[in-house]
């Protein structure tokens, strides 16, 4: 269904602005929600989407960092919603993409999970309530009436242990339907986790429960194609501002992918030569490579890096571009053949990784790039001593070899010069240092095992502006003049377009697309959605 | 002054107040005229005799396990190596070497047992060490009456089979490191082997902890994911610990029994790892932090804290409250790390 | 199917080992059955509620209560005093009671906000407040008993040497305080119907109240378990987390938990002594967490589920063996310390394996989940 003037607006955000200490998030959003209506919100990550939903849930992040400008209309009223709980109050609901589910407890406990109903004994005449005793039956009734809203039928007796996925899905749906009160609903990322079939289903119950129910719904996702499906409206972030909201009837999916991405590119390293066509010997293989990557999963991807250039790993959160490098390094479960210079790299494990010459640097830095307890030059050090036997002094029994001081505390002076790493001496321990000087102090231990095959994850994430453009200068420096193969996994389109010779774009585990760093920014768009048919459409068109 | 205060911010609180009682109790056995020299000489060797116990803990803290409260599974170790060198009536040097080496052999054994054990049940180390602990003890209660050790001076001399409860070293080997080159200062007595012989092992362990081992075990007890990516195998450097550990352990109760100059059985070893966790944890380490600095300084100081304590008490309340007094200290310190207020960030 | 006969037989496979040592035990003993049935019945009257105070911090995910040391503190405490301010009979347990209540509440309140800073490691946390309370007990009765507290009876504290007037000093409590005055007030206070006294054999004594208490403790846990709190506690044991989420206030919750295990735990070590009949002042809480936990888990109990069934068929499981080993041990070996050793070693080693099992399958489980997603 359409707008129309009579259809009331259940919730409006009105010019929201949200300020994380200097920095702005959200700028000036405005849009609206109607009762039935099924509203789509798209945008990349780090697109103000979640920070609009803390705000809609009144959560402590936002109250603890002072709060928003701008008004949150329900019902035309101006509402402060000061806790997730006053949110469910005023009828706002939550799917959530992981599930919020006790999977020992049976179907109807979890939907009625601190909504319990209770009955009242002569014995709870001086107890407080919280001493009531449970009303199973009602419980019971009530959840299978919720159940049967969203079209599932299930014995509500059943744990959650050991139901399909889909179905979990439906019971989160169910436990948001059983509050009475509810008038919007809001699906993150739903069908991320669910096969296609289950996909459809759950598409097929939002619009239900839209018409049957007059339920407003905000549908938040990348898939563009589902939120063509379903949305009467579409509103599209970008960098914390509203680029656009459109109308069922006007949907323009490619538009929306640019829009999505698009930013007047500013290619810091334009003047270098993009090798293009790369097609000199592979430095790296990957056949039907997967991996078991909580969240981040691979499936099954084809992917060919040619000695000596920078290849691009775009895609959007979740979609498992974390997931390769991981895979490769061995951190995670994977499966497949990964060939190094044309030889068969031994999986799942870490060390024939490192020793085949494969440095890697980890996205999450303070978990598994630092020891944030131990010395700059210690960490510098380590992984070269641990694997290569660097930095041992000789003459010892094999064991007993002591660490070289000297040695690592020169090195350790190196990296500081090379990087201009900012710290009072590098036996600093390294928890004291800042997001970027951290960020060099894992750089500076990748380096020091000497890879051929450099692998670095997000490194400019939490980084300020200044150890940016040092760190991605450094990166296409080792790869230029020492001619090592670099792998760019980013979640920055932008960055990944200045440095990286080719970009490959995965969505949903695959490879979607490899395209140059200069493709016009809809393809970009089209392709991180993983909405192939569209993509092709467009470089069949680009091509004539 | 600056570096004073710093030290005294690192000590936090509860640390403070009790190092501050130590010092107090010091005042106050010097005001009532006690006898210094030997409560001083007394406070060394207590010192020494808990040293190589406590440094035991280390390996362990710094493996990322926590605190060792299985501690008596070494210390059981230890003891064997003690009653089976007596039994084969060794004296001497000989008889302290034959000690020391079965003590140890074994307790590297049953250490990578334990180790295995503690692998199994990662994230829960402390609570099952302390029951794999006690049932150890109580377990070697009835191997101690039940082995077939003959030697007139072991065995109940009545019944003529199991150990006694505690069996004098004497004859053996007693005090033998404690009187090798010791000497007196004014009314002080130094057991110079004995300190000696705990400051020669926090050496060795420290030099261990810069070989590439002893790296990867402090990488992989400060963050599992950091040592994975850099190939070090967590649960492995984690046996290495608490064989380490194990073995310190055996070792130290060696030490211990020879400056004691008795062998305690049975029960004896049940609760020993609560007041030698209260050591390591006075001074200054934490559940995932501790350095030789901690070992050396918190058996120093919660030793002498015991050892002047109850000759002041009984100059002003009576012995008795001791006894209550070590609990209160120990376990108040050892529950102050376990919620973690203190902990050094 | 063999692997599900497999998977029933390990859940049960602790039990079932009890149950043939137990029948060694009886057998070995070589005791009259009624001697036997009568110690059981004693037994399990006297030790069966403490077993039952653990298992609601168990539902909410706590674990083991090794804290239930305080409840028997408090116990004590209500005791001593009611003793020494002359209550006598059932008053003086109502009088004990009352005081235990109150003790309870203040020290399971605290206990909770030591747990509630120690997620996670609750269980040793537990037991190292339990040392350190008995610490703080010992010095308070040793020191504070007839100097800043006032104790009224002269007979229960020691002397202690004379003031330089040459009166004796007396503070501190003796080591053992006689209970006579309350001794079996509960046992004794409903009178087996005669009907079923001739009904049994003359050698066997059954105390009814006791019964009734315990019987009354199950009601309580069951119907507990079943409100709208029980139900959040249970949600709690299951998953910390998305129980927060749900609006469940956990940390509350917790606390109340430990506070009601802390009471029953009181009640319990007052049901225990007033059947001893003296108090070891300075010890006999000592040893209670840790026989009450191994009675719960020699029942296949573990440390995230239990039922009150757990606690009655390993009270009774426990406290056979506990009492026939030492006999057990004389006969077999010719030595009762030897049996001595075997019981503690049992009490032990089960709390031990059962903790390690645990640990083990949480690894393993979270492992599984980690490959799942």
């Amino acid at each position: 269904m359409s707008q129309t003037e009579q259809t009331k607006n259940f919730l409006e955000f009105k010019n929201i602005k949200k300020n994380y200490y200097e920095n702005a998030v959200l700028k000036d959003i405005s849009f609206s929600v109607a009762a039935g209506e099924i509203h789509g919100l798209i945008g990349e990550n780090g697109a103000g989407k979640s920070t609009l939903m803390n705000i809609l849930f009144g959560m402590p992040v936002i109250h603890s960092t002072g709060g928003y400008e701008g008004e949150v209309l329900i019902n035309g009223e101006n509402k402060l919603i000061t806790s997730p709980k006053n949110a469910i109050e005023h009828g706002i609901g939550m799917v959530h993409q992981e599930f919020m589910l006790i999977p020992e407890l049976s179907i109807f406990e979890n939907i009625k999970l601190n909504k319990e109903l209770t009955k009242r004994y002569f014995f709870n005449a001086v107890l407080p309530k919280k001493l009531e005793i449970l009303d199973i039956k009602k419980m019971r009734k009530e959840a299978q009436i919720a159940l049967k809203k969203v079209g599932l039928t299930i014995d509500e007796l059943l744990p959650v242990a050991g139901l399909p996925v889909g179905h979990m899905q439906f019971i989160e749906i169910a436990r948001e339907i059983d509050n009475s009160k509810i008038k919007l609903l809001v699906f993150d990322e739903p069908t991320a986790v669910l096969a296609e079939s289950e996909a459809d289903r759950l598409l097929k119950t939002m619009k239900s429960l839209a018409k049957d129910l007059n339920i407003a719904i905000l549908f938040i996702s990348h898939r563009l194609d589902e939120i063509r499906k379903v949305c009467d409206r579409v509103s599209v972030l970008r960098d914390g501002e509203l680029v656009g909201t459109f109308d069922h009837e006007n949907l323009d999916i490619p538009k929306m992918a640019e829009l999505m991405v698009g930013r007047n590119v500013d290619l810091t390293f334009k003047a270098r030569e993009i090798k293009v066509e790369c097609s000199g010997t592979p430095k790296l293989e990957l056949r039907d490579f997967s991996v078991r990557m909580p969240g981040e999963r691979v499936n099954n991807i084809n992917l060919s890096v040619v000695k000596g250039e920078i290849l691009g790993i775009a895609g959007l959160a979740g979609q498992g571009k974390i997931g390769i490098a991981n895979g490769i390094a061995g951190l995670f479960p994977a499966s497949g053949e990964v060939l190094i210079d044309g030889k068969s790299l031994r999986l799942n494990c870490p060390k024939t990784s490192l020793e085949s010459g494969i440095g890697f640097l980890c996205e999450d830095r303070r978990g598994t790039g630092l020891l944030l307890d131990e010395s700059i030059e210690d960490n510098i050090a380590l992984t070269a001593m641990v694997v290569q036997k660097k930095f041992l002094k000789k003459g010892w029994l094999k064991p007993f070899q002591f660490m070289d001081q000297e040695g690592v505390t020169k090195r350790a002076e190196e990296i500081r010069e090379i990087f201009n790493l900012n710290c009072t001496n590098v036996k600093q321990m390294t928890r004291r240092l800042s997001g970027g000087n951290q960020q060099k102090v894992c750089i500076g231990r990748v380096l020091t095992t000497n890879p051929s095959l450099l692998m670095v994850s997000e490194p400019t994430r939490g980084v300020d502006i200044g150890a940016k453009e040092l760190i991605l200068q450094k990166v296409l420096q080792i790869n230029r003049e020492e001619d090592t193969t670099v792998l760019f996994t980013s979640s920055e389109l932008l960055e990944l377009r200045s440095v990286c010779d080719r970009i490959a774009i995965i969505a949903d585990g695959k490879v979607v697309a490899i395209l140059p760093p200069d493709a016009p920014d809809r393809l970009f768009g089209l392709a991180m959605a993983g909405d192939i048919e569209d993509l092709n459409r467009e470089l069949g068109d680009l091509k004539k | 002054m600056n570096q004073c205060k710093t030290f005294i911010k690192q000590l936090g609180f509860a640390r403070g107040v009790i190092v501050a009682f130590t010092v107090l109790l010091f005042v106050l056995a010097f005001v009532k005229d006690l006898q210094m020299g030997q409560l001083i000489s007394d406070c060394l060797s207590r010192f020494g005799r808990h040293g190589i116990l406590v440094l035991s803990l280390l390996p362990f803290v710094k493996g990322g396990l926590g605190l060792n409260f299985g501690l008596p599974v070494g210390v059981l170790c230890g003891l064997v190596g003690v009653v089976f060198s007596i039994n084969l009536n060794l004296a001497g040097y000989d008889g302290l070497a034959v000690a020391l080496a079965v003590g140890g052999g074994l307790g590297i054994v049953i250490g990578l047992f334990y180790g295995w054990l503690l692998n199994k049940v990662k994230g829960q180390e402390m609570v099952v060490g302390t029951y794999v602990g006690f049932a150890s003890v109580s377990f070697m209660c009835l191997a101690w009456m039940m082995l077939p050790f003959n030697n007139p001076t072991l065995v109940w001399s009545i019944a003529g089979k199991g150990l006694r409860m505690t069996i004098p070293m004497d004859d053996t080997y007693g005090r033998i490191l404690d009187n090798l080159w010791s000497f007196t200062v004014g009314d002080i007595w130094v057991p110079t082997g004995l300190i000696l012989s705990f400051l020669v092992a926090c050496i060795l362990v420290a030099l261990f902890f810069k070989t590439r081992h002893g790296m990867a075990i402090i990488a992989a007890g400060q963050n599992e994911k950091f040592a994975i990516a850099s190939s070090i195998k967590p649960n492995r450097t984690r046996l290495l610990a608490t064989t380490l550990s194990t073995f310190l352990g055996a070792i130290g109760i060696v030490i211990y029994s020879q400056s004691y100059g008795f062998v305690q059985l049975y029960t004896a070893p049940l609760m020993i790892a609560f007041p030698i966790v209260a050591c390591i944890l006075i001074g200054g380490a934490g559940i995932r932090t501790a350095t030789m600095f901690h070992v050396i300084f918190g058996c120093l100081v919660f030793q002498s804290l015991l050892t002047v304590a109850l000759p002041v008490a009984n100059e002003f309340i009576g012995g008795d409250i001791t006894e209550a007094a070590r609990i209160v200290i120990s376990n108040g310190i050892i529950l102050y790390a376990l919620v973690g207020v203190g902990a050094q960030k | 199917m063999i692997k599900k006969i497999q998977d029933h037989l390990s859940e049960f496979i602790v039990p079932i080992i009890f149950l043939g040592l137990c029948a060694i035990g009886v057998i070995y003993s070589e005791q009259s059955p009624g001697f036997i049935i009568n110690t059981i019945i004693e037994r399990l009257g006297r030790n069966c509620f403490l077993v039952i105070s653990l298992i609601i911090p168990v539902v909410a995910g706590i674990g083991l209560n090794f804290s239930i040391v305080l409840g028997a503190m408090a116990a004590q405490i209500g005791l001593i005093f009611a003793i020494d301010w002359g209550f006598a009979g059932i008053w003086g347990i109502v009088m004990a009671a009352a005081l235990s209540t109150v003790f309870s509440v203040l020290f399971g309140y605290f206990v909770g906000l030591i747990f509630n800073r120690a997620k996670g490691r609750e269980m040793v946390t537990g037991l190292i407040t339990g040392f350190f309370a008995n610490g703080i007990y010992q010095m308070v009765f040793l020191y504070g008993a007839g100097t800043f507290l006032t104790i009224l009876t002269q007979d229960l504290l020691l002397p202690r040497g004379q003031n330089e007037a040459g009166e004796t000093l007396y503070f501190g409590l003796q080591n053992t305080i006689n209970l006579e005055n309350v001794q079996y007030a509960i046992d004794d206070l409903i009178p087996l119907p005669a009907f079923i006294n001739n009904a049994l054999p003359d050698d066997i004594f059954l105390p009814i109240f006791p019964f009734v208490l315990i019987a009354l403790a199950c009601l309580f846990v069951v119907f507990f378990l079943k409100t709208k709190l029980g139900q959040e506690m249970k949600a709690m044991g299951h998953n910390q987390h998305i129980s927060e989420i749900s609006g469940i206030k956990v940390n509350r919750n917790r606390i109340i938990a430990i506070i009601i295990s802390t009471i029953m735990a009181g009640y319990g070590q007052i049901l225990f002594l007033q059947n001893i009949g003296t108090i070891t002042t300075y010890n006999s809480h000592e040893y209670v967490g840790m026989f009450a936990i191994a009675a719960l888990l020699v029942s296949g109990a573990t440390v995230s589920k239990a039922s009150v069934l757990n606690a009655i068929f390993g009270t009774f499981l426990f406290h056979t063996l506990f009492f026939t080993s030492p006999l057990a041990g004389k006969n077999i070996f010719g030595n009762v310390v030897l049996g001595e050793y075997f019981r503690v070693f049992v009490a032990y080693g089960v709390i031990a394996i059962a903790l390690a099992l645990h640990a083990w399958k949480t690894t393993r489980q979270n492992a599984i989940k980690a490959e799942e997603c």
